[in-house]
């Protein structure tokens, strides 16, 4: 297909459906943990708001459940079917860990998921908010888990080489592993952030339109509290990683950097904005700080980091795409940021629910968060090549023997699937965002209360029938 | 040492691919009999009876993947490479069926029947799929310097296609005993009339695979009939035979839950066989679990968990199942 190799098909596949994979967990996560802070306020203080957000975002929690179990199974066997020489090569270690995410995190998750959508009329409230906190649970030891492959795959640790496959000898070390910590809590921190602006880009919607306002106001309310506290916190973390990647992987960060050689006696620059130029060696039309790069990247005014120079053509990423990507990664960061600030400024002067420009600015971040997760991943997983495992292994000899053929085959598929599929769930989850909670009173909720007396329910759904009014589940729990 | 850890992992693996083809089994019948049932209440209350635990039901394949991977690595990239068609269908089905679940409730009137199809047809692809690679493979796959040196499509062959039916067949077996058990009135009268015949040509699919696996595989041939495993494995297709006859007794009575269970028996038999036919090897026809096995590091870090937590998620999905036990009603909701 167009003329790639099967080793490039092969990466666009798994970057491809990486992509649309990260998007369901990074929610999952968010929304997960959302519900359980949801129904323990609820029994807390019995305010029935919190009971209606949560049986308004469990439904958009089920459908983004949904694909993320699906398109992560894709994940669990594409390492066998497209990358068979890596699963053989490093198997011991990446498959150990993922069997451990299986049996500490998917069960529980699934086990107790079916209880928290639909259990509420089989268990009491003390156990369903058990099952809801189990699920919360599950999702976190899920990305730890997964996270901890990963990052073993960036900064290899406590391992051998016996007979050309890998052994592993220190567990420990396997798992906490130098970058795993850093990446830990960039990753779950983002999906609490990506999440509070979806969150709080729903509620700045619906306030916009003056509906379910009392909903809508506590939505919002929580989220800029999360954003304001969770911004900033990933902004120290990030650059925690950043000084941890320079220790580990000097060239991703010179690639991402777009900065070529030292001069003698110079200092780094921050290049704001530039095109790195893979094949002349150098980035163009470069905007530059003077020592503003030693001072962020080494945390002195005299630092000095590697330039992509000093390693070998073959052994560099591509300065060209990850020095873009990780500039959106960093500049929706700024954005957030000053959503935070402003939603904490309006908050003193009450203000948060009436600025028109603040509620259109808090809607237009809503997919921010998940459009940083993307860039982010990309810098870190293109910055990884040319190596699989890093130093370790390199991609070409990573990638199973199948024909381009067979492979444009399968992406053909998986591309038109994907989108059909996922892009209509998305649409769906779209739809139930903006139709916005139930409220007490209203007709819906009067059809609903309809349905369970007289109608033939659908009862097991989690997401009541919203375009088929007046059948739905029965959101009655407790009072 | 001492401790077996390729046996004990082998048989780890066997029992979790044995999970997962009992219990996602039902659930993808229930799609498999989509078009059997036109009632949309009707396919409302089957689709419901599985929604809270079809998604516990295929982590099942997530383990049995992710073993396979961590302590048979191997046999992971060299079985994965060969099937690679029939497993990218059987996620497009397993993906177009999962999503299914959610979306058929959300869509406009216009798409529901849409999303019905795609569950339908989503279970059958999946099933094939999985029928299709069992039956490649009992066939064996080509293997040189540690990898798959066969071709793309060697797959795909008279016998795996028969095993892809016989796949449907047994999911459609278990996903109509479930729905005897689960529903009542003319719903579950149609599943007893329905599972009969189903019952039947599952017993023939058994009989039919029983003959060509030893006519074709002179191995297994050998496994079977001689001295004394003969003995031993008599009790395999008397049992089979008794259970087939346990079922159709119990469907034409007033028995709600048994043939359900004969049906879990009648499959566990037939997993059993193949287990037996194909013992030692993980890459038939000559690597066994011994070759193909991961460095002892990996297999004991993952034991000790296995071990540990296995029991727990046994009990927890218990709990759920018991939690939605009884019948799932549409008229009154589900109590």
């Amino acid at each position: 297909m167009l003329g790639l190799t099967a080793l490039e098909l092969a990466r666009i596949q798994f970057g491809f459906t990486v992509s649309f994979h990260i998007v369901f967990p990074a929610i999952t996560i968010g929304l997960a943990s959302y519900l359980a802070v949801l129904e323990g306020l609820w029994l807390w203080s019995n305010d029935t708001v919190y009971r209606d957000l949560y049986h308004f975002w469990s439904k958009i929690f089920a459908v983004n459940f949904a694909m993320g179990v699906v398109s992560g199974l894709v994940m669990a066997y594409q390492f066998g079917t497209n990358w068979s020489y890596f699963s053989a090569f490093a198997g011991s270690i990446t498959g150990p860990l993922l069997t451990y995410e299986v049996l500490t995190a998917f069960f529980l998750e699934a086990g107790f998921l079916g209880v928290a959508l639909f259990g509420w009329n089989k268990v009491g409230p003390g156990l369903h908010f058990f099952a809801t906190v189990m699920v919360a649970t599950g999702t976190l030891i899920s990305a730890s888990w997964i996270v901890a492959s990963n990052s073993w795959m960036h900064t290899p640790d406590g391992f051998e080489i016996i007979n050309g496959r890998v052994v592993p000898v220190d567990w420990l070390k396997v798992i906490f592993n130098p970058s795993y910590p850093y990446r830990l809590s960039h990753m779950v921190v983002a999906a609490y952030l990506a999440t509070a602006l979806f969150v709080g880009a729903s509620g700045a919607w619906h306030l916009l339109k003056r509906r379910h306002t009392r909903t809508a106001r506590t939505m919002l309310s929580m989220a800029m509290w999360m954003v304001l506290v969770v911004a900033p916190l990933q902004i120290a973390i990030g650059d925690a990683l950043g000084l941890n990647t320079l220790k580990h992987q000097p060239a991703k960060i010179a690639a991402v950097e777009g900065h070529w050689e030292n001069k003698p006696g110079a200092t780094v620059p921050l290049i704001l904005f530039g095109w790195p130029d893979m094949a002349s060696e150098t980035t163009r039309y470069g905007v530059e700080i003077p020592y503003l790069g030693s001072l962020i990247l080494t945390h002195d005014w005299n630092g000095r980091i590697p330039g992509l120079k000093e390693f070998a053509p073959e052994d560099r990423p591509d300065s060209t795409i990850v020095f873009w990507s990780f500039r959106v990664m960093v500049g929706l960061g700024a954005l957030m940021l000053l959503l935070g600030m402003w939603s904490l400024w309006l908050r003193w002067h009450q203000r948060l629910f009436r600025s028109k420009l603040f509620l259109r600015f808090a809607v237009m971040m809503g997919p921010s968060g998940l459009i940083a997760i993307l860039t982010g991943w990309y810098t870190t997983e293109i910055g990884r090549q040319p190596w699989v495992v890093y130093g370790v292994m390199r991609t070409k000899d990573a990638v199973s023997n199948h024909s381009a053929l067979a492979l444009s085959t399968t992406l053909i598929v998986i591309l038109v699937m994907y989108f059909a599929v996922f892009g209509t769930g998305v649409s769906y989850m779209l739809k139930l965002v903006a139709k916005g909670p139930e409220e007490p009173g209203s007709k819906d909720a009067r059809d609903e209360s309809d349905a369970q007396n007289r109608r033939p329910a659908r009862p097991l759904s989690a997401v009541p029938d919203l375009f088929d009014p007046g059948v739905g589940e029965t959101p009655t729990g407790k009072e | 040492m001492g401790i077996d850890l390729p046996l004990i992992w082998a048989i780890i693996i066997g029992f979790g691919l044995m999970m997962y083809v009992i219990m996602d089994g039902f659930d993808l019948g229930i799609g498999i009999l989509f078009p059997f049932v036109h009632d949309r209440h009707d396919r409302d209350t089957m689709v419901n009876s599985v929604a809270p635990v079809w998604d516990g039901n295929e982590t099942w394949l997530v383990l049995g993947g992710a073993a396979l991977l961590a302590v048979f690595p191997l046999a992971y990239s060299v079985i994965l490479s060969a099937l690679y068609l029939p497993i990218v269908l059987m996620l497009g089905g397993l993906i177009w069926r999962g999503v299914a679940f959610e979306f058929r409730f959300k869509a406009d009137e216009a798409h529901k029947p849409f999303w019905d199809k795609a569950f339908a047809l989503g279970s059958y692809v999946a099933t094939l799929s999985q029928g299709f690679a069992i039956g490649a493979f009992i066939n064996g796959f080509k293997v040189a310097d540690g990898a798959y040196s066969g071709g793309g499509l060697d797959w795909l062959t008279p016998f795996s296609l028969f095993t892809g039916l016989g796949l449907v067949v047994a999911y459609a077996l278990l996903g109509s005993t479930w729905l005897v058990m689960k529903t009542e009135g003319a719903l579950q009268h149609r599943m007893r009339l329905l599972a009969q015949p189903v019952t039947m040509a599952m017993l023939a699919m058994i009989a039919i695979v029983s003959l060509w696996t030893p006519l074709a595989h002179p191995a297994v041939a050998a496994r079977w009939f001689s001295l004394p495993n003969i003995v031993f494995f008599a009790p395999v297709p008397i049992l089979v035979l008794l259970s087939t006859w346990a079922i159709l007794r119990t469907l034409r009575r007033d028995s709600h839950s048994a043939p359900f269970l004969f049906a879990l028996f009648l499959l566990f038999l037939g997993y059993s066989g193949l287990a037996i036919s194909l013992w030692p090897n993980i890459i038939p026809p000559s690597i066994s679990i011994w070759d193909a096995a991961a460095p002892p590091q990996s297999m004991g870090f993952t034991l000790v968990g296995a071990l540990f937590i296995i029991p727990f998620i046994l009990g927890y999905t218990a709990w759920s199942y018991y939690v939605f036990r009884g019948k799932v009603r549409t008229g009154e909701g589900y109590h």
